[in-house]
């Protein structure tokens, strides 16, 4: 009778799987997110960065008929960035304003609604964005504008706890979308535009109770606190503001940070101005450092290296990968931080030399002037937020580049609590050609550019690559478009009648794969017919 | 008593937007570090204009003069423009109330009084405009005009005195560098675009919109084309104006400030 009663309960629990919610989104599940390519349950959607989906029922060989299956519109104004989860046929996502949703991924049909109330006097340096949630048991995280972390409860977004990190009057503010590890909820802070001093949290799941905060610029006695001038460590910047990437087996957090403060304006801060632009990595339990890499030193022209990081396995070499904004890509071995090559994939000016550990160092004429002074990449970098993507089959790391040169001038300016502190302007070079930009393959290994897919202007839009031998992306146009992702020939293409500021992803319901991404003020999902 | 507060309520609110910082040189000081992060890179450093914004030091602005029109512009953006809402495009930071009447102490602080300058003669200029220039054979103003140009009535208002003498004299240095789509000054407007037609026609004239895959064009007899880019045999771009080169043997230097102050003139209405 037990065992019948047994028998029973499985069946249910796995026909309530079936059609519904499941509930519970164990850390191990996260883990091992690879077995449940139906689901999107991390930013990246897995804890390497791949940004990868193993769903192939959408190929080179349907692409052609893929149809939008739903639009839900958010009524928002503003760049709409966010990555949507998906779990067990329930998909969460934010939305400009700092807003949660969750939807019926099947139609598109809200199930709750969250918003959260903002003071008026937020400091968003770059618009009221919001990259995504992290989800870990029943609760999914948000982290704000006004620099809170909330927990919202998956089935009814109630609010189940709401800390403050720190204070958005001095500049500090939350846009990226967690990372759920163990039982604890990880957010890099935004604020690099305001003189804030950066650091990496990590929060107790339950209770929202901080368990660790690493500062990205070293305090007093600290190593690394040498390569600040004077008191410029207290203003810092150098925050963390995209998500990170996860290692189990070694148990550490690799996280990207942001630039120095203030951003164009190199003097009153001498030094190379650790912890900004490295990659950190972190043990994830306690937020002590093991090793970092900084990518550009004492930075002058805002390139933030918050760009996802992504790990690569080839053979018994365990790799981090990133394509950074000043318009190199960097691999890294991830066990000791080791710069192992480094090449440009994109236009840049700033450097014609390399320094004792084989990295990039930048010349005489790079540094911005009064008067203004022409560099390549410009002052939104090669790169910036967009996702990139890897993809084992194809062994090509995909990423969005942006051929821009900007002139850079720089000023004094004094630093004011809260307000914005950048100590200089930038314009468009009018001796370089218009603005454009490609999504391009490189060969992780050589750091060689296979091929580009040309864009008749530079897209936000980041890459998904999936099973079915595609790429995803999005232009500044409002196309969203699929490519071979072996050759990166165009194979389908839609029209979504706003500009794309999003990542995309994909799911699969009912056997079906559906892929969505963020346009306009829209959230669509295309599937087959 | 209603119909009073009616016909005194509307200057009794303008009235009321105050700016808190009028004629502090602290804020002023504030507020030019404001303008460079937020407004330099289409209104110049100094504010003095740029391809893309007007001159800002001039009293007269053509979107109102008053302290809460100002406010009203950098908070709101001007809807039909390329002028953003406050925090909107990306360029810049978002800014707080108290920010933005720091940006306008500054400019009030760097306000000229006397109207942009031009020693033409606006009426002749207007001759030319319609006439001997052929000016208007391609651009409009105020409703009259040909269509392949951008219509100039705004112009005066919108532009450097500088930028429109160089739009004149070398009209591809600047062709058409607009910002975002959202903004509805689309990249590549006005760029020159020469297509064959899978019928082997070939079609020349400007750009009205593209995205990768399709193509929206005016040719020379301003007929609108609309294409899917793969069934064209040829699209060629050029980023040579099909507006003709007028250097000063063509137009003479007296003319261009004839038609200069004509195009102000208009633009000042």
């Amino acid at each position: 009778m037990n065992k019948l009663r047994g028998v029973c309960l499985l069946a249910f629990i796995f026909v309530s799987c079936a059609v519904g919610a499941c509930g519970q989104v164990t850390f191990e599940r996260l883990l091992n997110s690879s077995q449940e390519p139906q689901n999107w349950l991390t930013y990246s959607g897995d804890y390497a960065g791949n940004r990868f989906s193993a769903l192939d029922g959408v190929n080179t060989a349907n692409v052609h008929s893929l149809t939008a299956k739903w639009v839900y519109q958010t009524a928002a104004t503003g760049k709409f960035e966010t990555t949507p989860l998906v779990v067990d046929g329930i998909l969460y996502a934010t939305a400009q304003d700092d807003r949660a949703f969750a939807l019926d991924a099947r139609t598109g049909r809200p199930i709750w609604l969250y918003q959260h109330q903002l003071p008026s006097d937020i400091r968003p340096c770059c618009g009221r964005v919001n990259r995504g949630l992290a989800i870990l048991g029943d609760k999914v995280f948000l982290g704000t504008l006004d620099a809170h972390v909330i927990a919202l409860d998956a089935k009814t977004g109630n609010v189940i706890w709401d800390v403050a990190a720190a204070d958005y009057k001095e500049g500090y503010s939350f846009t990226l979308a967690p990372l759920a590890v163990k039982n604890l909820v990880i957010l890099g802070v935004s604020g690099g535009e305001y003189g804030i001093r950066g650091f990496i949290d990590a929060y107790d799941a339950d209770t929202g109770q901080r368990k660790w905060r690493f500062y990205t610029v070293p305090g007093p006695g600290e190593p690394g606190h040498e390569t600040w001038e004077g008191d410029s460590w207290k203003i810092g910047g150098a925050p963390a503001w995209n998500t990170g990437v996860y290692d189990s087996k070694t148990n550490q957090l690799f996280w990207p940070t942001g630039n120095p403060s203030p951003s164009n304006r190199g003097e009153g801060r001498a030094g190379d101005n650790l912890y900004s632009n490295s990659l950190l990595a972190l043990d994830a339990d306690t937020g002590k450092l093991n090793w970092y890499f900084q990518f550009t030193k004492h930075d002058e022209h805002d390139w933030d290296a918050t760009q996802v990081p992504i790990m690569i396995d080839s053979g018994d070499k365990h790799l981090i990968a990133q394509a950074n904004r000043n318009g190199f890509f960097y691999l890294l071995d991830r066990t000791t931080g080791k710069l192992l090559s480094t090449n440009a994939y994109a236009r840049t000016t700033w450097t014609d030399s390399k320094d004792s550990e084989g990295r990039p160092a930048p010349n005489q004429q790079s540094s911005p002037t009064p008067e203004g002074r022409t560099v390549c990449p410009g002052a939104l970098g090669a790169t910036n937020w967009m996702a990139p993507s890897f993809d084992a089959r194809t062994n090509l790391f995909y990423v969005t580049a942006r051929e821009q040169c900007d002139i850079f001038s720089t000023a004094p300016q004094p630093y004011e609590v809260g307000h914005a502190y950048y100590g200089s302007a930038y314009f468009p070079s009018d001796k370089a050609e218009p603005y454009w930009g490609a999504l391009r393959a490189i060969d992780p290994a050589s750091g060689q550019v296979k091929w580009e897919f040309r864009h008749i202007s530079p897209t936000w839009s980041g890459v998904l690559s999936t099973a079915g031998g595609l790429l995803f992306t999005g232009d500044a146009e409002g196309n969203f478009i699929a490519l071979d992702a072996a050759s990166g020939k165009p194979l389908w293409h839609f029209q979504m009648g706003g500009a794309v500021y999003a990542s995309p992803m994909a799911f699969a319901l009912d056997g079906k794969e559906y892929v969505a991404i963020a346009a306009g003020s829209s959230l669509y999902a295309f599937g087959l017919p | 008593m209603i119909l009073l507060w009616l016909l005194v309520a509307p200057s009794t609110l303008a009235d009321e937007i105050r700016n808190p910082f009028s004629g502090d040189p602290k804020a002023a000081k504030a507020g030019e570090f404001e303008f460079r992060i937020n407004c330099a890179f289409c209104h110049g450093l100094g504010a003095r204009g740029g391809g893309r914004g007007p001159d800002l030091t001039r009293a007269h602005k053509h979107h109102g003069d008053s302290d809460a029109d100002l406010f009203q512009n950098i908070s709101q953006g001007i809807p039909g423009t390329v002028m953003p809402a406050n925090g909107t495009n990306g360029q810049g930071v978002g800014m707080t109330d108290d920010e933005i009447w720091q940006i306008i102490t500054y400019l009030r602080s760097i306000q000229v009084q006397a109207p942009a300058k031009s020693v033409g003669n606006a009426a002749h200029g207007k001759e030319l405009f319609y006439g001997d220039a052929n000016c208007s054979s391609c651009h409009m103003v105020e409703g009259n005009g040909g269509r392949l140009g951008p219509d100039l009535s705004a112009v005066g208002t919108a532009r450097t005195v500088e930028s429109l003498v160089e739009s004149v004299r070398i009209p591809s240095k600047r062709l058409a560098w607009g910002l975002t789509e959202s903004t509805k000054e689309f990249a590549q407007e006005y760029q020159t675009v020469t297509v064959v037609t899978p019928d082997g026609h070939e079609i020349k004239g400007v750009t009205l919109n593209e995205d990768q895959f399709s193509l929206q064009m005016m040719d020379t007899a301003e007929h609108i084309h609309l294409f899917e880019k793969d069934k064209l045999l040829s699209i060629q771009k050029s980023r040579d104006s099909l507006m003709p080169v007028y250097n000063s043997t063509i137009l003479s230097d007296q003319d261009l400030d004839d038609i200069v102050a004509y195009l102000l003139s208009v633009g000042a209405k």
